[in-house]
């Protein structure tokens, strides 16, 4: 049975294209058919940050207007057979996207895929509206801060009153909290939310806490899904996100201050 | 923390005034996005969790359960429907 998930936020700039890259690859690698969909049509990123920039010839609104098939768009994943990219188009077309073309490609996908993974634009317009539309369950991406904090529970409502499920009185979708950009040292000295005052407030389940780094701009750079920078904290914090997904049982990591050793203090992170 | 830091105090702590101010905007705000579709978010769990202690003595189903919230000027009433099961022939409604 597929299950269609969305990466979604409200705000911009939290971590959505970055989580969604890492959370396909991640289902992948771990064996499972999974297909990628950039949702944020006009300002098409995933790609660039799946490293498959160069290998589009269309697009997600190429096939929802019949210009071409399925099967002409998914873009294979260069690392991992079982990793499908389905890239945004670059139109500006607000309206390129409608509810019968998306379920139409989304029942198509169905078929193959065992998960259906939608990055969502930021905002609550259409594109934002219509990769949460047809989900089964949602990682709210949010940032340890009052905007992000705000705008995640926007969406909550959202999805908790505009959705497919939730028009059709079938059980809510099942929303998942991912705090990325978590700097402990921060929380510790009182100038950041903390995972239980976030918890507090948006009252849904913790998948997963992405520490701060410096490794996602390295990941981005190189067109290469942060999870795949072996030995890097944000990689192992992905790892357990995806395991916490697929009903195992991992204590959260890097969500406290780390020691640092009297070489680190004198010369810095970096040794 | 830099060395200077620790000597003349750390930095005000704000991440609590933080969670005061989104906890203030966000009941505000939930309420009122439940003017707007005329439904409280909670709804749906309040029905679930009926069902769940419901069910722990008598078995019913989701559907057997309806939660309902109408306002009129100030009133708010809550009206929860439950169904019980029927029991050799008789058809027993609770509300």
């Amino acid at each position: 049975m597929v299950k269609i998930v969305v990466v979604t936020s409200g705000k911009g700039g939290v971590g959505k294209t970055t989580t969604s890259a890492s959370f396909a690859t991640g289902l992948a690698l771990r064996g499972h058919k999974t297909v990628v969909i950039d949702f944020d049509i006009g300002l098409r990123n995933l790609d660039l940050i799946m490293g498959c920039e160069r290998r589009v010839v269309y697009d997600f609104v190429n096939v929802v207007q019949g210009d071409a098939t399925l099967h002409q768009a998914l873009i294979k994943d260069k690392n991992c057979d079982n990793l499908f990219i389905l890239a945004a188009s670059q139109t500006k077309d607000k309206d390129a996207l409608n509810e019968e073309g998306v379920e139409k490609v989304i029942q198509e996908l169905s078929k193959d895929f065992d998960y259906i993974v939608c990055d969502s634009p930021a905002g609550i317009e259409r594109g934002a509206f219509l990769a949460l539309y047809f989900a089964d369950e949602a990682i709210v991406v949010t940032n340890p801060e009052v905007s992000s904090v705000r705008d995640s529970d926007r969406i909550l409502g959202i999805l908790s009153s505009k959705s497919k499920r939730a028009l059709e009185g079938k059980d809510k979708i099942k929303a998942h909290l991912l705090i990325t950009r978590y700097n402990p040292g921060r929380v510790e000295s009182g100038e950041m939310l903390s995972i239980q005052d976030i918890e507090d407030i948006l009252r849904i389940p913790l998948i997963g806490v992405i520490p701060e780094s410096t490794d996602v701009l390295q990941a981005s750079n190189t067109g290469t899904p942060a999870i795949s920078l072996n030995g890097t904290s944000v990689s192992d914090a992905y790892q357990d996100v995806i395991s916490r997904f697929l009903g195992e049982d991992k204590p959260l990591r890097f969500t406290n201050v780390e020691k640092k050793s009297l070489l680190k203090r004198i010369f810095g992170g970096r040794v | 923390m830099s060395l200077l830091e620790l000597l003349f105090g750390r930095k005000k702590a704000t991440a609590s005034v933080a969670k005061e101010r989104l906890q203030i905007i966000l009941a505000h705000e939930r309420g009122m996005n439940e003017v707007e579709s005329g439904k409280p978010s909670w709804l749906p769990q309040l029905q679930q969790e009926l069902v769940d202690v419901i069910a722990r003595y008598i078995k019913i189903n989701k559907e057997d359960l309806r939660v309902n919230l109408e306002r009129r000027d100030n009133l708010e009433l809550l009206e929860i429907n439950v169904t019980l099961p029927e029991k050799e022939g008789d058809n027993v409604s609770a509300s």
